[in-house]
C-alpha cells in the first residue's frame, strides 16, 4: 500500500473537470484507490464519490493506492495533479 | 387533421414531421426474479449499450458544437460505470432478488436524493446527471427509446413542453426548422432563441404534446401562432404558396440591408441586434444591423465548469467589436441571478431571486469577478467602438461604485502599459422603476439609457413573467409602461444623452409607432426584427407618431392603447 498527501490549489476545488479526470486517470489501473479528506475515504474511481466529499480549494487530501501497479498509479495521479495546476 | 393555436414567436412558416421533444414512459415495476444470472446480464447489456449512445451523442456534440458542450457527456459516461453504483445495483439484484430495473431505479433514486440534498449548487445539479444515466440505462432494459435530439438527422420540428437553453443549445440547428411548445410566450427563451436561430415557432400552446404524435405532419405558422397537424394536401399546397410570400417579403426587406432607418418625414433612429455570443454576429450583420445594442455576456458564464479568465472575455469581447467594424457595441455586464445560476458560483436560496442578489448586485459585492470582466472590456475597447452598460441600477450609489470600479481597473492597465480607448461611453439598463422615475437625476451622470423592458414591465406590474397565471398583467402597452419609458427619454435628451430599448417591446411592430413618437433614438432586437422593423419606420410619419403618443399616454389600459396604434397605422388589421 502507498499512500501520498496533496492541497488542492484549484480555485473550484475538486468539481467537475478536475474530478472527472483524476477519475478518469485512476479507472486506467487494477489496485484499489481511494481519496481520504476530513477522515471520510472513498472509492477514487467512483465520480459520485469523489464529488460527495465537496473538496474545496487549500483541501489537504491523501490518495492511497492498494494493489499490483499501486507505485504507477500513484505517480501518474501525482503527475495529472500537478500538471493541471489542481494541486501541490 | 386538426389544429392548435398558441403565440406566434418567431415568424416564418415550417412545414416538417414532429419530433417529440417528451418524456417517455418509464415507470418501473418491482418483481422477484428466479434467474439472477439472467437479470445481471440483461444489466451489463443495458449498460453496455448506454455507454455506445454516450460515446455516440459525445461524439456528434462535439463535432457540431464543440468540446465544451460535449464534457457533459464524458460526466455521464464516468456516472455510468461508477463502481459505487453499478456494485450497489448488483447486490440489490443478487440479495434482494429483485428485476434490474427496480434495482436500477431505487439505488439512482437513493444516489439522487443524496446529491440533491447538498447545500453546494454544483452538487445538487450533479443530480440531474444521475437521473440522466439512470434513465437511458431503464429505456434500454425497457425498450422504451429515449429522444436524442443530438442525434436528429432529418429535417423537424421540435414539439416539447418547453425548451430550456440547455435543450437548445444541444439541437442540431441544421435540422431544426421549427418550434411548437406547450407552455411559454413572446418573452420565454424558447421564443427569444427561435428569432435569434430565425426558424418559425408557436409557443404556448397548452397541448402541444398531447395532441402531436411523434412523426406526424406539421406545419407551424409562426405569423398566425397556429399549428397544423397532419394537414391535407389543400392545406399544404395552401401554405407553401404563404411560404414562397413569406420568402418574397424576406427579399423585399433584404434590400434595406445597407438603408438607413428613417421615417417618411426624415426623422432617423438607430436600429440595434441583441445578441449572446459572436457566433449571432453573422445573422445580426446579415440583417442590417446599424450597431449591438445588447451584448449579453452571460453566455460567456455558462455551460461551463469555471469562471471564463480574463483573456478568454478579451478574445470573445475583441471578436464583437472588431466583427462590427466600428459601429457602436453596447456590452452589458455580467447579469446573473434571478433565474440564471452558474453551477460554479453558488447562491444561497432566495425567497425573491429577481429581487435578489443579481446583476450589478452581485458584481458589486464579487468585485472579483466582475473587474477581471471590466479589465478584458477595457483592454478590448481599443479594437471597436464599445459602450458599457451596468445592468439593473437601482440608485446612484451604485452606479457611481460600478463606475469607479472601472476607473481603477483602466487606471491599472495604463500603468501596466495596456492601451484602452479614451471614448468609451458608459451608461445604464433602466429596467427598475425607481429608476426610470429619478431618470432625470441619471441622465447627469450616465452617458446614455437603455430601458429593459422586459423586467421593467415585470417589476413595475409586480408580475412574474414566467408565471402564465399571471402572465396578463405582462402589458408593453399600458400607459403606465409607456409614461415610465417616455420620463426616461426627455430626462436623457434633456441631457443630451442618447436613449434606447433592448427588451422584446423594441421590435414590436405595435409598439414601435408610439416609440418612434415618443422619440426613441436606438431600439435593439432580435436580428431577424430589424428589417421588418425598418420597413414599418420607413412608411410612419414622426410627426403623426408624436401625436399618437400624446394620445395614448394619456388613455387608462392596454386595449384601448393597442386600438389606437392599429387606427393610426392599420398594423393588425389583417
Amino acid at each position: 500500500m502507498v499512500e501520498k498527501q496533496f492541497r488542492i490549489i484549484d480555485e473550484t476545488g475538486l468539481h467537475a473537470r478536475p474530478a472527472t479526470k483524476l477519475v478518469q486517470q485512476a479507472s486506467k489501473f487494477s489496485s484499489d484507490i481511494s481519496l481520504e479528506y476530513k477522515n471520510k475515504k472513498v472509492n477514487l474511481k467512483s465520480i459520485m464519490g469523489v464529488l460527495s466529499l465537496g473538496v474545496p480549494v487549500n483541501a489537504e487530501i491523501k490518495i492511497i493506492a492498494d494493489g499490483n501497479d499501486e507505485e504507477e498509479a500513484l505517480n501518474s495521479l501525482d503527475e495529472l495533479l500537478r500538471k493541471e495546476g489542481l494541486a501541490e | 387533421m386538426g389544429i392548435l393555436k398558441g403565440i406566434a414567436a418567431s415568424s416564418g412558416i415550417a412545414i416538417a414531421k414532429a419530433y417529440l421533444l417528451k418524456e417517455p414512459d418509464l415507470s418501473v415495476e418491482k418483481r422477484t426474479v428466479e434467474d439472477v444470472d439472467g437479470e445481471l446480464g440483461r444489466l451489463d447489456e443495458a449498460v453496455r449499450r448506454s455507454q455506445k449512445d454516450l460515446e455516440m451523442i459525445r461524439e456528434e456534440v462535439a463535432e457540431n458544437l464543440g468540446a465544451d458542450k460535449a464534457a457533459i457527456f464524458d460526466a455521464h459516461l464516468l456516472v455510468l460505470n461508477d463502481p459505487e453504483m453499478l456494485t450497489p445495483i448488483k447486490d440489490k439484484i443478487r440479495t434482494e432478488k429483485v428485476n434490474a430495473e427496480s434495482a436500477v431505479k431505487e439505488t439512482a433514486d437513493m444516489f439522487i436524493g443524496m446529491f440533491e440534498a447538498m447545500e453546494n449548487e454544483y452538487m445538487r445539479e450533479r443530480a440531474a446527471d444521475i437521473r440522466d444515466v439512470a434513465k437511458r440505462i431503464l429505456s434500454h432494459l425497457l425498450n422504451v427509446p429515449l429522444p436524442n435530439p443530438n442525434l436528429i438527422k432529418e429535417e423537424v420540428i421540435i414539439v416539447a413542453d418547453d425548451l430550456t437553453p440547455s435543450d437548445t443549445a444541444r439541437l442540431n440547428r441544421r435540422f431544426v426548422k421549427g418550434f411548437t411548445t406547450n407552455i411559454g410566450g413572446r418573452t420565454s427563451h424558447s421564443a427569444i432563441m427561435a428569432r435569434s436561430l430565425e426558424i418559425p415557432a408557436v409557443v404556448g400552446t397548452k397541448k402541444a404534446t398531447e395532441e402531436i404524435q411523434h412523426g406526424d405532419l406539421l406545419i407551424v405558422d409562426g405569423i398566425s401562432g397556429e399549428v397544423h397537424v397532419n394537414p391535407d394536401e389543400e392545406l399544404i399546397a395552401e401554405y407553401r404558396r404563404k411560404q414562397d410570400a413569406f420568402v418574397e417579403l424576406k427579399m423585399e426587406w433584404a434590400k434595406l440591408v445597407n438603408e438607413k432607418t428613417v421615417t417618411e418625414d426624415g426623422h432617423q433612429v438607430e436600429l440595434a441586434a441583441n445578441i449572446g455570443t459572436p457566433d449571432d454576429l453573422q445573422g445580426a450583420l446579415k440583417n442590417g444591423a446599424e450597431g449591438i445594442g445588447l451584448y449579453r455576456t452571460e453566455f460567456l458564464y455558462m455551460d461551463r465548469n469555471e469562471l471564463p479568465s480574463e483573456d478568454e472575455q478579451f478574445e470573445a469581447y475583441k471578436a464583437v467589436l472588431e466583427g462590427m467594424n466600428g459601429k457602436p457595441v453596447v456590452v452589458r455586464t455580467l447579469d446573473i441571478g434571478g433565474d440564471k445560476h452558474l453551477p460554479y458560483l453558488p447562491l444561497s436560496e432566495e425567497m425573491n431571486p429577481f429581487l435578489g442578489l443579481r446583476a450589478i448586485r452581485l458584481c458589486l459585492e464579487r468585485q472579483d469577478i466582475f473587474r477581471t470582466q471590466l479589465r478584458a472590456l477595457l483592454r478590448a475597447s481599443v479594437h471597436g467602438n464599445l459602450r458599457i452598460m451596468f445592468p439593473m441600477i437601482a440608485t446612484l450609489e451604485e452606479f457611481r461604485s460600478a463606475k469607479a470600479l472601472l476607473e481603477e481597473e483602466k487606471t491599472k492597465l495604463l500603468q501596466e502599459g495596456r492601451q484602452v480607448a479614451e471614448d468609451i461611453q458608459v451608461g445604464i439598463m433602466v429596467e427598475i422603476p425607481a429608476t426610470a422615475v429619478l431618470a432625470d437625476h441619471f441622465a447627469k451622470e450616465v452617458d446614455f439609457f437603455s430601458i429593459g423592458t422586459n423586467d421593467l414591465i415585470q417589476y413595475t406590474m409586480a408580475a412574474d413573467r414566467m408565471n402564465e397565471r399571471v402572465s396578463y398583467l405582462y402589458q408593453p402597452y399600458n400607459p403606465v409602461i409607456l409614461r415610465l419609458i417616455k420620463n426616461v427619454i426627455d430626462a436623457g435628451h434633456k441631457e443630451n444623452k442618447w436613449v434606447g430599448m433592448c427588451g422584446e417591446m423594441a421590435g414590436d411592430e405595435k409598439a414601435i409607432p408610439i416609440l418612434v413618437g415618443l422619440g426613441l433614438d436606438e431600439f435593439s432586437m432580435s436580428a431577424s426584427s430589424i428589417l421588418p422593423s425598418r420597413s414599418l419606420i420607413r412608411r410612419l410619419n414622426k410627426k403623426k407618431m408624436e401625436q399618437l403618443a400624446e394620445r395614448v399616454l394619456r388613455m387608462s389600459s392596454s386595449e384601448e392603447v393597442l386600438k389606437a396604434v392599429e387606427e393610426v397605422t392599420g398594423l393588425g388589421r389583417k
